[in-house]
Parts: C-alpha cells; sequence; structure tokens
C-alpha cells in the first residue's frame, strides 16, 4: 500500500514551509480592508442582481406585484393617523399633522426594515455563503438596496401626502435628497452590524422587536419632537435629541414643510447626522469585515 | 515525494475542522433552569454543539492530479472540501493552503426557488465572479448543456416547479461554466439520468486538463476509478489510507464489506 501514513511522514512546519515556497495562499486568510473593498466592488453586479432577486421573490407569488411597494407605506400611513391622529390626539400645535406622521413614519420604517431584514441576512442564506464564494458583504448590502428601493416608493407616497395637505414645493426640498442619501449609508452600516452581531449571537434576534420599539418612540416619530424638550432637560434631553434617527426625520419635515418646529437648529442636525452616517458606515464596514471568514460556520 | 519536480497546488497541514451546530440541544438541557443552571455556571450552551468533523488532516496535492475524496457517510469529506475552498475556517493546526481560489462545486448551491432557472443562471454566474458580459455569452449554453428545456420551455419558469433532478442538473452546470484553478466536486457527478451523468462526467474531465487540480467525492466508485488515479480514504476525520486509486479502493472495499 502506497502513503499509508502521509500524516505522520512529513508533518509540522515542514507543510508550511513547502506551502509558503510555493507561495499556496492560506484558506480562510483574512483579505486586507483594501483587497476587500476593491472585492466586494468587483461583486456589484452581484449584490444588485441579489437584491433584483429577492425584490421579485417576495412579490412574485403577490397578484397585485409591485404595486404593494406603493400600498404597504400608505396604509401604514393610515393606520398610525387613524390611532394617533384621531383616536389618541398627540398632535399638539403641529399645523400639518398629517404630513409631520407620515414623514416620521416612513423615515423610520426604512431604517427599522433595514435591520429587521439586515438581521437575517447572513443567517438566512448560510446555504448559499457555504457553496460559494464571494464577499459576504455582499449581502447586508443587497437587503440595504432591497429596501432603498421600497424608501423611494414610501417618498414618493410621502410626497404627494404632503402636497395633498398644502405644502408648497420650494427650493427646500432637495435637501431630502442628501438626507436620505445619508440615512441610506447610516443604514447600510446598520445592517452590517446587526448582521454578524446576530450571525455570532443568535439570541439577540429575540430582542430586535423590542429594542427597535423603543428606538421608535425615543425618535418623536408619533408626536411632535417638542414633546422632548417639555418633560427632559439638561443631559437627557442632549441624548435623546442627539439620537440619530431623530435627526434623520427631523431633517426630512425640515425639508419637506413649512413652519416645523425643530429640536434643534438646521445645521447643527446637518452636523450631527454627517457624524452618525460616517461613523456607523465606516463602525459597521469594519466590524463585518472582521468576521468575514467565520460565516461559513454557522 | 519529489517535492521539487511537482508543483503544490494544495496543502493541509494538521488541519482540524470544527462545525457548530445551534438549537440542537438534547431533550431536558433547554428548560428554563437548565438554562439558569448554564448562566450561572459559565457553561457552555448545551444549545451549541460541537462537530469534530476533520481531525488533523495532513496531504499535499499537485498540479494535474485528480484526487478522489473517499469515505462512510459522515466522514467528513464535505467539510474537508468547503475547508480547502475557504468556506469553513479551520480550527486548529497549520492550516489549509491553496494555489489562486479554489472553487467549489456541488449540487447542494442553493438558489432561489421563486426565480425563473434563467435568472438563477445569472444569480449564480454572477456569484461566482463573472462579468455581466460573461454571464450574457454563458447563459444559453449553460441551460443548453443542463438540458432542463429538453421538454418545453422550463428556464423560464420558477425553479420551485423543477423535478428535483432538474434542478440538480442546472446547478451543476451552472458550477462547472467557470474555469477553475483548483476544483472541488462534491457529489456532483451523482446527479441527473444516465445519459446527463455520462455528459457531466465528461465535463470533469474537460475542466480538470484546464483546472490545475481536482478533488472529487463520490460514493460511487465508477466515477472515482474513472477520474482520479490517486485517492483519499478518510474516515471519522482522519486520513485512513492515501495513494494509488486501486489500492485505497481495495481496502477500503474490505473496510466496508467487514
Amino acid at each position: 500500500m502506497a502513503q499509508t501514513a502521509v500524516a505522520d511522514s512529513d508533518t509540522g512546519p515542514s507543510l508550511t514551509e513547502l506551502a509558503r515556497r510555493h507561495g499556496l495562499t492560506k484558506a480562510g486568510r483574512l483579505p486586507s480592508l483594501p483587497e476587500y473593498t476593491r472585492h466586494l466592488w468587483s461583486y456589484r453586479h452581484f449584490i444588485a442582481a441579489f437584491a433584483n432577486a429577492k425584490v421579485s421573490a417576495s412579490l412574485g407569488s403577490t397578484k397585485l406585484g409591485v404595486v404593494w411597494q406603493l400600498l404597504t407605506p400608505l396604509i401604514n400611513a393610515g393606520v398610525y393617523y387613524v390611532i394617533f391622529g384621531v383616536l389618541i390626539n398627540t398632535k399638539q400645535n403641529v399645523d400639518n399633522f398629517i404630513a409631520y406622521l407620515c414623514a416620521g413614519v416612513f423615515v423610520f420604517g426604512f431604517t427599522q426594515t433595514v435591520v429587521q431584514a439586515g438581521s437575517q441576512s447572513i443567517t438566512a442564506n448560510m446555504a448559499l455563503i457555504r457553496a460559494l464564494h464571494f464577499p459576504r458583504a455582499s449581502l447586508p448590502i443587497a437587503v440595504t438596496l432591497v429596501e432603498v428601493r421600497n424608501m423611494i416608493a414610501s417618498m414618493i407616497v410621502l410626497i404627494a401626502i404632503v402636497l395633498l395637505t398644502g405644502e408648497p414645493i420650494n427650493a427646500q426640498w432637495l435637501l431630502l435628497i442628501p438626507a436620505l442619501l445619508l440615512q441610506s449609508f447610516f443604514n447600510a452600516g446598520l445592517a452590517l452590524f446587526v448582521s454578524r452581531l446576530i450571525s455570532k449571537v443568535t439570541d439577540i434576534r429575540q430582542l430586535i422587536p423590542y429594542i427597535l420599539r423603543i428606538w421608535m418612540y425615543g425618535s418623536a416619530v408619533l408626536y411632535p419632537v417638542t414633546f422632548f424638550s417639555q418633560r427632559l432637560h439638561g443631559w437627557e434631553l442632549a441624548l435623546v435629541e442627539s439620537n440619530p434617527m431623530l435627526i434623520f426625520i427631523e431633517l426630512v419635515r425640515h425639508a419637506l414643510m413649512e413652519n416645523v418646529e425643530l429640536a434643534q437648529p438646521a445645521p447643527l442636525l446637518w452636523l450631527q447626522a454627517v457624524v452618525w452616517t460616517v461613523l456607523v458606515t465606516v463602525g459597521g464596514y469594519v466590524y463585518f469585515w472582521r468576521g468575514e471568514k467565520g460565516y461559513g460556520r454557522g | 515525494m519529489a517535492d521539487s519536480e511537482r508543483e503544490p497546488t494544495v496543502i493541509a497541514d494538521n488541519a482540524h475542522v470544527v462545525y457548530r451546530i445551534y438549537g440542537s440541544a438534547a431533550a431536558g438541557s433547554q428548560t428554563p433552569l437548565a438554562s439558569f443552571k448554564r448562566i450561572i455556571t459559565g457553561k457552555k450552551s448545551a444549545a451549541v454543539r460541537e462537530v469534530h468533523a476533520v481531525k488533523g488532516v495532513s496531504f499535499v496535492a499537485y498540479k494535474g492530479e485528480a484526487i478522489g475524496l473517499i469515505g462512510t457517510n459522515g466522514s467528513g469529506k464535505s467539510t474537508l472540501l468547503r475547508a480547502i475552498a475557504g468556506l469553513l475556517p479551520v480550527e486548529r493546526g497549520g492550516g489549509i493552503f491553496a494555489a489562486g481560489q479554489p472553487s467549489l462545486l456541488g449540487v447542494n448551491a442553493a438558489l432561489m426557488n421563486d426565480l425563473s432557472g434563467e435568472r438563477n443562471v445569472e444569480l449564480g454566474c454572477l456569484a461566482m465572479g463573472m462579468t455581466p458580459a460573461e454571464v450574457k455569452q454563458q447563459t444559453a449554453d449553460i441551460i443548453e448543456f443542463s438540458g432542463i428545456n429538453e421538454r418545453g420551455d422550463f428556464s423560464s419558469l420558477p425553479m420551485k416547479t423543477y423535478s428535483s433532478g432538474m434542478s440538480a442538473r442546472l446547478r451543476f452546470s451552472i458550477a462547472a461554466a467557470k474555469k477553475h484553478d483548483v476544483l472541488l466536486i462534491d457529489e456532483a457527478l451523482a446527479t441527473g439520468d444516465a445519459k446527463f451523468r455520462k455528459r457531466s462526467e465528461q465535463r470533469v474531465r474537460d475542466l480538470r486538463q484546464e483546472a490545475g487540480t481536482v478533488f472529487l467525492v463520490s460514493h460511487s466508485e465508477q466515477s472515482i476509478r474513472d477520474t482520479c488515479e490517486r485517492t483519499i480514504w478518510l474516515e471519522s476525520g482522519v486520513i485512513r489510507a492515501d495513494g494509488a486509486t486501486d489500492d485505497v479502493m481495495k481496502e477500503y472495499e474490505t473496510y466496508v464489506n467487514k
């Protein structure tokens, strides 16, 4: 019999040494951050195709198909309006409460769905991860793209609502674009962060609905932002008002509506939005990249 | 072995691979009391079970070799292939080294069942790193090779309407569409009917000519004998034998028929 005991005859550093001599790369080696980014960029077509595939797969079984992308935010806004605008009157002194409420619901909903879908983007695609070799960050990023698409649909609905409730169109509306762009990057960072976190600590997924709910109540979605300044003071108020979701929602309201009372002056809100976006996007990306080789383990 | 003459493409140096499986706890360890006890004592959760699938495997594979991997079910063959592909991390030991990026060609490659065969071809090819132009160029060939359109236009129907044989054939065709430095084949030759099997074996031989090294996991002795001159026998995660296919096969057969 030929070489039964290969493992015994030449083990130890000699094999590793041999591999090095022939320039072989270690399987499961973590690529450097620039290398990983380049690799990810070369997979941009896959990311786009995967995002499209997810949309068609989820809408493919419905009769109305794409119409649902517009119907879902409409129904969502309707439910919140009936409860918070009519039944429990939280509008206080806001002139255009319908538009105010819808802006909050849609902007928060964007981040909410990204976090929910992002938390499953690794665990739900384990078979794909174990079968094919692609940069894993493609998955949370594709999930974010799907939600960006849904967000654009809900923004169309929002603009219709804002117009119907009598807000004038002006140049300030253009601020909507940078605000949503910042939020999209922020969300991508968040999706990367939660997808790795939950692939490591599966239990956290059970907590996500509660975390999101508390976050929503803390973001002045359902009631005016002045609600906080009337009740909280000092560091407590500062803490609540530094909430990135509150800031994004305020920016969208500021862009689309006249006579909105902001928590802070607009330039200060923009500055904080940029800081949050850079922090979360870069932090989430680096955190995800460091775990790149472990995602197949389960 | 004359190392200086032949160029190694895959080297495993005492590689250990450990799987972690969640939510597979034995009955009785999931009670609140048991969980509380675990938290207090700081023990690892019983819901996470570790499977030590590959235990210290070492070998050197050279350019131009086709190596068969045999062993009874659950002996760690597929796990070893995944570790070579870098899809599962090596837990301990020197690690696994490879030339270029080894590609795993398996029938388990997940595709999206709600989408048409055609879109799955596109998605699969992009996931293997092809450019959109290459994908466009190859799509027709891949569908043609898979033969799913032999009975009508199935490629535009969702994959959930396919028979298991059809979807396995499509997956194989997608994976085999790319050229690879190191090719790892997991049971892919056992899919489809006799006609498709013959065609896929031919495709593997072609791929081997282009690829540096081919690893083949199969329970079909015939396909290993036909394609591989060297065979590694893995049993319970340990190499039992490594050598010429005929020798190893003989030994394996006596073991299995015992």
